[in-house]
């Protein structure tokens, strides 16, 4: 039976149908979508609590009663994971909190990562039919996703997804983020034996270093991976693939398979003069001192410069991330330079309205070209200028332009730069066989996300460049399917060979 | 794993710790690093391997006690295990026949100099090595260095041990005695700095192996940048070794700066602490 067969049938469970007839499609589409309560933003952007404090359990059924069913359910089109949405959420609605919650599991292996910290706005929420044909508020997906996976977790009834009978097959996955998280639950639930290796000494990749407690919690997603170690799944930490062992050591070890979401961790920076003074750090630098080393605390050992004039160069969510950070290490002034506009900024919308709510100052439309620093090497100023839109480059966005004569200086004592991020080269470094394109992502088959060598997988970060926490969740269910079914082919081959 | 096997302290502030780490042992070669951190609250700092045993499954590390998380690892005894310990890191040495390498190791800098002057040796060159510290009790490592030495030259700045004087006036020495190929120059930054003007001014190749911060060892942050040959350089990916002329050892030294405050109160906390 086909997907679409599949989500008719379900949509034909009795269940279903008692709720669509218990409230009129114009009634359900006459309320207003609920909003996020959220922290009071004076108290938050001076501690860690996180921001939005979910739904309760009357909110997320009110909401729930907003989705309307549809026979045919876009949203779904538009999840990368391809959550049954409309079953978890019509779930939610009769009150079946914990099946909810078991539905999500089905495709997804971190939903109450994802109920945070996707661009709902792009993807799900974006092919609702509210906002597609009624021009109106869109259920509210992730608030949901977030509700009943949240429920699941508080209510110490953790489900463990079916694990498929033992293959006998030993499954490599490279990194412990978004993507190889993903791609290890789907392989454990077909019955694969996997082993994930981090270079780190936590698991979580950017859940763990990048994003920090106020929007994610890393509690929330211990559980996650607590969920996965349940199914099977095997944790190496410190561990780095291609020096701690290579991939030749690993398949004397009897590893069959590999799958490589090692991220794109390398950061970049500008080139220009006095970069390297002290006080300028990457965005990774600076989050991973403050989420993975716990540099904000006494007791721990990593220091960090708490910055009084904090300028935090980019406009992504990792910038939005770093300047409401530095505010809650205690900075006066906590400004965002960005060299295009507000509307070109690649971060959530909600995240810029979040760091406006705390007090972070926005220089749009403006850009560093030089730092200053002390006689002891500390920056002390950066020197800014101003730009203006011109016309559209090859990304489709107005291209800056420099503005003549703009040029000032600008009091600093900390810059988080936050411009974008490279793969990281330590695998292709390793495998030689390896191909790579000139942006340094690996080269995969579309269809399979298979690389150039044979029975080795990508995906996220790795192939794509820094994107999101989703589309690497994606990939790694994209691979884990591709990757069953060449193994099965290949033992369905052996066999027939062997009763030949 | 993790688990320390054995200690042994050169002098009052210098130790010696046998790590049980199978893997690294076995992939790791001359100029690697690990990174470590001691327990739970501690922090991320990196070491050079000086050395492994692939049958016991152990690697060496060589630790002078100058902070909070070095005091940490001085007071583990055997039995005792580090909470994380990550490598082998950074590039290798690249060793050849090039015929004389003046190897120049500063405090215990000697420490990571030993498996460059070990495998030097085994490539065929003639190594004369150059050990230097404050004093006496900051000479390490000296018997080892011997054994795969053609002439090793100790120096201390007090003169309380070899000859009296900085590891330069030791280099020049043997520059002027004879034709020297290669300079390998591992120590403090402002012992590397000098020891590269040496060989800079002689035009003798020489290579650095660079002691920068760093936070993750893996390319991810570039706490432990650099600039060499006037481009900015991730010492923990495309190091530890660069050719020496081309570091800016004086932006080095300001970054190796940065922290400084922290680190005297951290100190200090601890120190009151253990009272």
């Amino acid at each position: 039976m086909d997907k679409q067969d599949m989500l008719k049938q379900e949509r034909n469970a009795a269940w279903r149908k008692e709720l669509r007839d218990k409230i009129k499609n114009k009634e359900r589409t006459g309320f207003t979508r609920v909003e996020m309560p959220e922290a009071d933003p004076v108290e938050r952007s001076r501690s860690y609590v996180e921001v939005n404090r979910g739904l309760s359990a009357e909110e997320a059924v009110l909401e729930a009663q907003r989705c309307l069913d549809c026979a045919n359910p876009t949203c779904i089109q538009g999840c990368p994971v391809e959550i049954n949405i409309p079953k978890f959420i019509k779930n939610i609605e009769r009150g079946e909190f914990l099946e909810s919650a078991k539905v999500l599991k089905e495709t997804s292996a971190l939903p109450a990562v994802c109920g945070r910290v996707c661009p709902q706005e792009k993807q799900c929420e974006a092919s609702c039919f509210y906002t597609q044909k009624l021009k109106k508020p869109a259920v509210a997906i992730g608030y949901l996703e977030r509700f009943a996976a949240d429920y699941e977790r508080e209510s110490g009834n953790i489900s463990v997804p079916e694990v498929a009978e033992s293959k006998n097959k030993k499954i490599a996955c490279i990194g412990s983020g978004p993507a190889g998280l993903s791609f290890a639950g789907d392989m454990a639930k077909m019955g694969y034996d996997v082993t994930v290796f981090e270079a780190l000494h936590q698991i979580g990749g950017v859940l763990k270093y990048g994003i920090p407690e106020f929007r994610l919690p890393n509690d929330v997603v211990d559980v996650e991976i607590e969920n996965l170690r349940k199914m099977g799944v095997k944790f190496e930490t410190n561990f780095i693939v291609g020096k701690t062992a290579t991939f030749e050591d690993l398949k004397e070890e009897g590893f069959e398979a590999f799958f490589v979401g090692s991220g794109a961790g390398l950061p970049r920076f500008m080139g220009i003069p006095g970069e390297n003074l002290v006080g300028i750090l990457s965005s990774n630098e600076y989050l991973t001192r403050v989420n993975l080393m716990e540099a904000n605390k006494e007791e721990t050992d990593t220091p960090i410069l708490k910055g009084r004039r904090v300028a935090v160069i980019g406009g992504g969510n990792t910038a939005m991330d770093s300047v409401r950070t530095a505010l809650r290490l205690g900075a006066e002034k906590a400004m965002i330079i960005y060299r295009r506009s507000e509307e070109e900024m690649p971060a959530r919308v909600e995240e810029i309205k979040h760091a406006k709510e705390e007090g972070v100052e926005f220089l749009n439309l403006q850009n560093p070209i030089e730092y200053i620093g002390d006689a002891k090497g500390y920056v002390r100023q950066v020197r800014v200028q101003r730009m203006e839109l011109g016309e559209p480059d090859a990304s489709g966005r107005r291209r800056p332009v420099p503005v003549e004569g703009s040029e000032y200086l600008l009091d600093v004592d900390t810059v988080v730069v936050s411009v974008g991020v490279s793969p990281n080269p330590l695998i292709p470094q390793s495998v030689p066989d390896l191909k790579t394109t000139d942006w340094s992502t690996l080269v995969v088959e579309e269809d399979s996300l298979q690389t150039s060598v044979p029975l080795m997988f990508a995906g996220g970060d790795i192939v794509r460049g820094g994107a999101t926490v989703i589309l690497a969740m994606g990939d790694g269910r994209k691979a884990a399917k591709a990757m069953d079914e060449k193994l099965s082919g290949v033992a369905k081959s052996e066999v027939a060979a062997e009763n030949k | 794993m993790n688990k320390v096997v054995s200690k042994e302290f050169f002098s009052e502030n210098v130790v010696r710790l046998e790590i049980e780490a199978p893997r690294i042992a076995k992939a790791r070669r001359a100029g690697h690093f690990v990174i470590l951190r001691v327990d739970e609250k501690g922090e991320r700092i990196p070491l050079t391997i000086a050395g492994s045993d692939v049958a016991k499954g152990t690697i060496t590390l060589v630790i002078q006690r100058v902070g909070v998380t070095s005091r940490k690892l001085a007071e583990l005894e055997p039995g005792d295990v580090i909470a994380d310990l990550v490598g082998p890191l950074g590039q290798a040495t690249e060793v050849k026949k090039v015929g004389t390498i003046l190897a120049c190791g500063g405090g215990v800098g000697v420490a990571p100099l030993l498996p460059i002057v070990e495998a030097s040796k085994k490539a065929g060159n003639r190594v004369i090595s150059i050990i230097a510290a404050r004093s006496k009790d900051l000479i390490i490592l000296e018997d080892q260095i011997r054994e795969y030495s053609d002439e090793v030259i100790v120096m201390t700045d007090d003169g309380s041990y070899g000859e009296k004087g900085l590891i330069t006036e030791g280099m020049e020495k043997v520059i002027y005695r004879e034709k020297v190929d290669e300079a390998v120059i591992i120590g403090p930054a402002i012992m590397m700095k000098f020891a590269s003007e040496v060989t800079r001014k002689y035009e003798i190749p020489s290579i650095a192996s660079l002691n920068t911060i760093m936070v993750d060892g893996t390319g991810m942050c570039g706490a432990c940048r650099v600039t060499v040959d006037g481009k900015t350089k991730f010492v923990c990916v495309d190091g530890p070794e660069f050719d020496a002329h081309k570091v800016d050892f004086d932006e080095m030294l300001m970054r190796l700066g940065g922290y400084k405050d922290f680190e005297k109160d951290a100190n200090e906390r601890y120190l009151n602490n253990q009272k």
